[in-house]
């Protein structure tokens, strides 16, 4: 027997609204129920209409409209837009899936806070770097709990970032940094964007250091393989590229992001690393809806 | 011609030279031998601004709040000044602070092609009522054309200015004439070049940058800053008032306190030195001379193939976390492939 898909539905149509659509399409228990943005000749739009999928120019207007068409929905629009958009879904009662840094809901890293995250009714993804990052932060602050000073630097190839992201640099920043500091507790941390223009494009870097006294470098190396292997399993792209190093005083970890390719090319690994974790939260939703679980 | 207004970045860029250790009485003495000199404003900070200590880059001796502090109380004339790169600093954590502190001039920088991100925080001083002004990093890594299309936002952000900044050192006469021209011709705002000196050409650059309408020159004293350093200030006076472009600076104050007070700052010479005229061939940021160094020493490697490969690999400003991973992965390499010319040449392609 076909199990029942459930149905979502996706506000924005930039870079990261339709690299969902696409990995939607992967998916054994969701489905695309609705792609809305704001501009009906976006090619994000073009492209849904040739997968046949039901799309809408009117944004969130379009699920107010016509509630049943999704009961999860992913929002990639931009901060200020989610702002507004946050309180509607509530009301239609909507599980929203935030991917802008707009922090209204509960930051959500999969391998470490799903089963709270399942329990609210809007989750915040961070953003790409803190997802990349935030795991291998937190094994290191496992390890060491008196970690001093933490810092994260994450480089994106221009082209993966669009004006979305480009235009909410600063909660970018800000949301990064401070979710570094939910996850782990420690209260000294930065975060750090780069932009780099190459061509061809560089594959999302991101490079984590760490101020511990007396690091026990075997453990903290096994923690972050762990934490890698966790990661690969919704982000098969994801690779510490420099085991964790002592160097010049300072624990230094550098990882990788490859992507899937779906909306735009490999060296995107950054919206992978998002999207991968807003739909293994998504899924795990779904599952339990559809096995009769909460109010199924 | 315009009428020309010094940008002062000695204790911002020196701030590179010296791992970002520049201390309090250095502020305090610098502000007081420099104020109403005539400069338009005297940037402080850490060499990449607002938001950048930290392992990354290094971090600062003093905090944000004792810098912007110490020099606001020692100036009453000149402008006090801040930089800052979006993605390093945010408006919470830093600009806002820094507004407290008396910040009165911001020049809000980016990589050459990414003046979107500096959006935000542009419109945001311009509704504090701040002076502001766009920076476009490394410009030597884009067109005359394209850099236009990037200051044009920052002008319909508000950007009271755009300021070109040949962080590399890589300009040749030709480009900056080009670029500057082109920028002039086209925008409503002011035109700023700041040159660095890895071939020993920044004041000549500073001066065809003016003469193609160019009005903001941003240097430092004795040229205290990143990589080779920077377009020594006393040199374009000098320069200037010879060609009888107006300065409005007042030179005897300006040569004393780059005779008294920079010695004392700088701790050493700024000439330039092979490694500097290595980095701005390859085309890589001035301020990644000293990691580059420590981690040649660090990983037994030469500090010059780490330059090429990071030009090879197109790093952009704030990627220090490279360094380390290009001499790593040197630190493996046995023979034939760094030190041997065809690998050099391939580089810098």
């Amino acid at each position: 027997m076909e199990r029942r898909k459930v149905k979502a539905g996706i506000i924005g149509t930039g870079n990261i609204g339709t690299d969902i659509l696409m990995k939607l399409r992967r998916s054994d228990i969701l489905e695309c129920g609705i792609f809305a943005g704001r501009n009906p000749d976006s090619p994000g739009i073009q492209r849904a209409r040739e997968m046949g999928v039901p799309v809408s120019a009117d944004s969130i207007h379009a699920i107010e409209e016509n509630p049943d068409c999704c009961e999860i929905v992913f929002d990639a629009t931009s901060a200020g837009v989610h702002a507004i958009n946050a309180p509607v879904l509530k009301r239609l009662n909507k599980f929203a899936i935030d991917l802008t840094p707009a922090h209204v809901g509960k930051f959500c890293v999969p391998a470490l806070n799903m089963e709270e995250c399942l329990k609210e009714c809007n989750v915040n993804m961070i953003t790409c770097g803190g997802q990349a990052t935030i795991p291998i932060v937190q094994a290191i602050a496992e390890v060491h709990p008196d970690t001093r000073y933490i810092e994260i630097v994450a480089t994106i190839a221009s082209r993966s970032a669009g004006p979305g992201t480009r235009d909410n640099i600063d909660e970018f920043t800000q949301t990064t940094r401070d979710a570094l500091t939910e996850f782990t507790g420690i209260k000294n941390t930065k975060a750090i964007i780069i932009l780099n223009p190459a061509e061809p494009p560089i594959t999302m870097h991101n490079t984590i250091y760490a101020l511990i006294d007396h690091p026990d470098m075997e453990a903290l190396q096994k923690k972050v393989r762990q934490a890698e292997a966790k990661i690969r399993k919704y982000v098969p792209g994801y690779k510490i590229v420099m085991e964790p190093v002592f160097e010049n005083g300072r624990v230094t970890v550098s990882l990788q992001v490859t992507g899937l390719g779906d909306f735009l090319p490999k060296y995107s690994g950054n919206l992978d690393i998002i999207n991968c974790a807003a739909i293994e939260i998504a899924e795990n939703y779904a599952r339990r809806k559809v096995s009769g679980g909460a109010d199924g | 011609m315009a009428k020309l207004m010094l940008f002062d970045s000695t204790l911002r860029d020196g701030n590179h030279a010296v791992r970002h250790q520049i201390g309090k009485e250095q502020i305090e003495d610098y502000c007081l031998a420099m104020d109403g000199t005539g400069v338009h404003t005297i940037i402080v900070g850490h060499g990449n601004g607002l938001g950048a200590s930290s392992l990354q880059v290094g971090f600062s001796k003093l905090s944000e709040h004792e810098m912007l502090e110490t020099a606001r109380k020692n100036l009453e004339k000149t402008r006090l000044g801040a930089y800052m790169i979006p993605g390093f600093g945010t408006i919470r954590d830093n600009l806002e602070p820094a507004i407290r502190d008396g910040v009165e001039v911001f020049t809000i920088g980016c990589h050459c092609t990414e003046a979107d991100t500096t959006k935000q925080h542009i419109e945001f001083l311009r509704k504090k009522e701040k002076e502001v002004y766009g920076v476009l990093m490394m410009y030597h890594m884009a067109s005359a054309e394209k850099l236009l299309e990037e200051a044009r936002k920052m002008q319909s952000y508000g950007a009271m200015g755009v300021i070109l900044m040949d962080s590399a050192g890589a300009s040749t006469p030709d480009m900056v004439q080009r670029t500057v021209s082109t920028l002039y011709d086209s925008l409503k705002i002011h035109v700023g070049f700041h040159p660095h000196n890895n071939m020993g050409m920044a004041v000549a650059n500073a001066y065809t940058a003016y003469m193609e309408g160019a009005d903001i020159i941003d240097g430092t004293l004795r040229g205290f800053g990143a990589g080779a350093g920077n377009c020594q200030l006393e040199d374009v006076v000098a320069l200037f008032e010879k060609c009888r472009i107006k300065t409005g600076i007042d030179f005897y104050r300006m040569l004393d306190a780059s005779e008294t007070v920079m010695p004392e700052l700088m701790g050493r010479d700024m000439g330039q030195d092979p490694l500097s005229i290595v980095s701005g061939q390859a085309g890589v940021f001035s301020a990644f001379k000293l990691p580059v160094q420590k981690a040649a020493e660090e990983f037994r490697v030469d500090a010059r193939d780490i330059f090429y490969e990071l030009g090879k690999r197109k790093v952009v400003a704030g990627q220090e976390d490279m360094i380390v991973e290009v001499a790593e992965g040197l630190s493996r390499f046995a023979g034939g492939g760094p030190g041997n010319i065809n690998y050099q040449l391939e580089s810098l392609l």
